[in-house]
């Protein structure tokens, strides 16, 4: 899975916990969820989400590094050693 | 206007006279056999003249014996001729019922296919005037329910003359029936006589509201019908059957999946009869099609009363079908 | 004879629309169950019933709005009275027969619909109900013409619903709206508030849930609420007097229903209830997050989730302002609110750290307790939160 794959999977699944908002009009390093407004419980189902969807763990001392999406398509790649 | 068509005004007898001097003419094979036909002329006088015009050898009057000439014809058949047989009515016809039954409709079959019955027989059919119980049975049903048989009803006065031609020209064993009532009733047809088709059914009047199938007698009244209804601006699609046996169930079905409304007009006895099977098949093959029931129109089960007033009771008449239309359709 | 009423869901409704019946005559209901859903200001609600017996009359048709408290259908009991009861044990069979007789007759009543084959057929291919349509044919048979009408009917119904489907949504918000000023006027005009806050360590709570989360797969893993809730509950235990309603006088409630306050991702606000919070593990707290908080905000909710609330709690989770004043949802007679989740310089035994707090906050109706009651309470809270393993 390259990159834009990624980017596809983030968005796919941002727009369905956040239907009202355009989550591909996201820039590298703002922040998703003050961008989006998705609030902690949102949070954790995106996190669930992505985790089911690609196949990968994220702890929650990692939550940290997802915060932008620079930093979590940094951050999957990483995990899903490509 | 170029080449109008030339029309004339003619009996359902004489139409059946023309049919029947065409296919004496047509083809040296063919000759009639029946009781009366030939120096009485035949009992309703539809063969009149024709021993004159074609001899004693083609025009064949035979003793009172129904099982004995048509087990004649039947045997002059496989022999390879082309006889007509005359059975005066279908009152009488119950008397030869076993040589058409199990002989005619069955040879080919019996034989493995080594003998054929080219036999036309013509039979009269239901009322006359006035002829009583025995004389006025519509029994198309009884051979409409024999396979091996072909079974064809004469509606219109062009079937009347038409119809034998093409009967002639069949393998196997055909009735042919004519209506005893329609006997001097006159309507204008075209000089010519085109070549009828005998395998299919006719729509003689297209409409899209409702689909009348008759047959017979029925045919006359059921567009008499049709033409009053137009007044009030119900449309009716009017089917002849022409042929009951085997039924051309492709013409009526595709009315019927065109109009969702049926009425079946017969002058049989409703039990039983040609209107159940047809009735019966639409329910099988275009149920989803209908919008209402089927309905039926068909002679009262009781044996044909003798006073006129009681035997045009006994039978459907144009204006029961009039009315048992308005009903269906919800009209007025 | 029961009566079964068009419910109040909350202090600001007035009326409802019956949508559908979800029993019929002959059936038998029991606590709990589903009776009918209705169209309400928070949506499309379904709504509970809370005796036992047979329904034995329907007085409202589908689609008719009625006020609160208006009889929708009549319950037979399904018992019979005590002393007939020791006498005659056996008398129960009666009404069970009387059951039996009535649903034959409803089931009949039903499939006799009489449309033509034809008229079943088109009206199948266009998904129209035939039992809504009245047969113009003979004895009264739904005829093809029947069905093309209602079709005729249902495509200009759909056609002026698209034109007015964007000023639905704008409706439909602009109803919540409507009913959230209606609950929060009552309540500022009615109930004299008092307001309480204090700072809570959460350090502990959050070590114990991030070693919790551990051991959990993302599917199980708490929110930071879910304490909160446990909480609270937990606390109110020994303040009842807080979980209570006001109604001509305090009226203290056995469950503990706390109601989380969903904010609308378009605006305005729903507060399901958790049922027995206090009897609930903080897992158990986190599936019913989970299963309330997405039909929230569907505004798919039961009646009893809606009305069912005996205390509130608001929380501003991770995001967002330092503390929450609430205003209390009539008639409760307080509301908790939390505020964001942050790390503050901390004071403790001369010593100046840094920690993370949040503050917690008390709204209360000063015509039930007082503020000692509440700051006890809020102490209470804070004293549980520090012992996370315990909740």
């Amino acid at each position: 899975m390259n990159e834009d794959e990624i980017k596809k999977n983030i968005f796919q699944l941002l727009k369905k916990i956040a239907p009202d908002t355009e989550p591909s009009a996201l820039k590298p390093e703002e922040n998703i969820r003050e961008t989006l407004g998705i609030d902690s419980f949102d949070a954790l189902q995106f996190i669930i989400a992505i985790s089911e969807k690609l196949g990968i763990e994220i702890p929650e001392k990692d939550y940290g590094k997802t915060n932008t999406l620079n930093d979590l398509v940094g951050y999957i790649k990483n995990k899903m050693g490509v | 206007m170029e080449n109008p068509v030339m029309k004339t005004t003619l009996t359902y007898r004489e139409a059946l006279k023309q049919g029947l001097r065409e296919a004496l003419q047509n083809d040296q094979d063919v000759f009639l056999m029946g009781e009366d036909v030939g120096r009485y002329g035949g009992a309703f006088a539809v063969s009149k003249g024709l021993l004159q015009e074609f001899g004693e050898e083609r025009i064949m009057d035979v003793p009172l014996s129904e099982a004995g000439f048509v087990g004649a014809g039947i045997g002059a058949a496989i022999a390879g001729m082309k006889p007509i047989v005359e059975v005066m009515t279908v009152n009488f016809s119950l008397l030869a019922m076993d040589q058409i039954v199990n002989n005619a409709a069955t040879l080919q079959h019996m034989s493995g296919g080594q003998l054929h019955v080219p036999l036309v027989i013509r039979m009269g059919n239901g009322i006359g005037r006035q002829l009583g119980a025995q004389h006025s049975h519509s029994w198309e049903s009884f051979y409409a329910h024999i396979p091996g048989l072909i079974v064809l009803s004469a509606g219109t006065h062009e079937d009347a003359r038409g119809m034998l031609r093409l009967a002639l020209q069949s393998p196997d064993p055909v009735v042919l029936f004519e209506y005893t009532s329609m006997l001097n009733l006159e309507k204008e047809i075209d000089i010519e006589s085109p070549i009828v088709d005998i395998s299919k059914a006719k729509v003689l009047r297209k409409g899209k509201d409702i689909t009348v199938i008759t047959y017979g007698t029925g045919v006359y009244k059921s567009l008499e019908a049709a033409a009053e209804l137009a007044t009030v601006g119900i449309d009716a699609e009017v089917i002849d059957l022409r042929i009951l046996r085997p039924l051309d169930d492709f013409t009526y079905l595709a009315s019927v999946a065109k109009t969702h409304h049926v009425i079946i007009v017969e002058d049989a006895w409703r039990s039983v009869s040609v209107s159940s099977e047809v009735s019966s098949r639409i329910m099988e093959k275009k149920f989803y099609d209908l919008d209402a029931p089927v309905q039926r129109l068909c002679g009262v089960e009781v044996p044909m009363p003798y006073p006129a007033h009681l035997e045009e009771a006994a039978v459907p008449q144009k204006q029961d079908i009039v009315n048992a239309i308005k009903k269906m359709l919800r009209h007025g | 004879m029961g009566e079964f009423l068009m419910p109040s869901l909350g202090a600001d409704m007035e009326d409802g629309t019956l949508i559908e019946w979800k029993k019929k005559i002959g059936d038998s209901v029991k606590r709990g169950d589903v009776i009918a859903e209705v169209e309400t200001q928070k949506g499309l609600i379904e709504i509970e019933i809370f005796e036992e017996g047979i329904i034995e009359k329907i007085l409202i048709k589908e689609g008719t709005k009625v006020p609160v408290g208006t009889i929708m259908a009549l319950i037979s009991p399904i018992g019979v009275p005590l002393e007939t009861k020791k006498e005659k044990p056996i008398e129960l069979h009666p009404i069970e027969k009387k059951v039996t007789e009535v649903m034959p007759r409803e089931t009949a009543e039903e499939s006799h619909i009489k449309a033509s084959p034809l008229a079943k057929r088109i009206a199948e291919d266009h998904h129209i109900d035939i039992k809504q349509i009245k047969g113009s044919g003979y004895d009264g048979v739904i005829t093809k013409e029947d069905v093309e009408h209602a079709i005729e009917q249902r495509d200009t119904i759909d056609k002026e619903q698209t034109i007015l489907k964007t000023e639905k949504t704008a409706t439909d918000s602009e109803a919540i709206r409507f009913a959230i000023a209606a609950a929060m006027s009552k309540s500022n005009k009615e109930i004299p508030h008092y307001y309480l806050e204090k700072k809570i360590d959460l350090t502990k709570a959050l070590a114990w849930l991030q070693e919790a989360n551990q051991q959990r797969k993302v599917q199980a893993r708490l929110l930071p609420v879910v304490l909160f809730i446990k909480a609270i509950a937990k606390s109110l235990v020994d303040f009842p007097d807080l979980n209570a309603v006001w109604e001509n006088g305090l009226h203290t409630k056995k469950d503990i229903n706390i109601g989380f306050v969903v904010a609308l991702h378009n605006g305005g606000i729903m507060v399901p209830a958790i049922h027995q919070a206090d009897l609930k593990t903080v897992d158990e707290i986190m599936e019913a997050l989970n299963d309330l908080i997405p039909r929230a905000r569907a505004m798919k909710l039961r009646s009893s989730e809606l009305s069912d609330g005996t205390i509130t709690l608001t929380s501003m989770g991770d995001r967002g302002a330092d503390s929450v004043f609430g205003v209390i949802y009539p008639p409760q007679v307080a509301i908790i609110g939390f505020g964001s989740i942050s790390e503050q310089p901390f004071a403790e035994n001369g010593m100046l750290g840094i920690r993370t707090v949040v503050n917690a906050t008390l709204a209360g109706d000063h015509r039930a307790t007082d503020g000692l009651t509440g700051s006890r309470f809020l102490n209470v809270l804070s004293e549980n939160l520090q012992k996370p393993e315990l909740l």
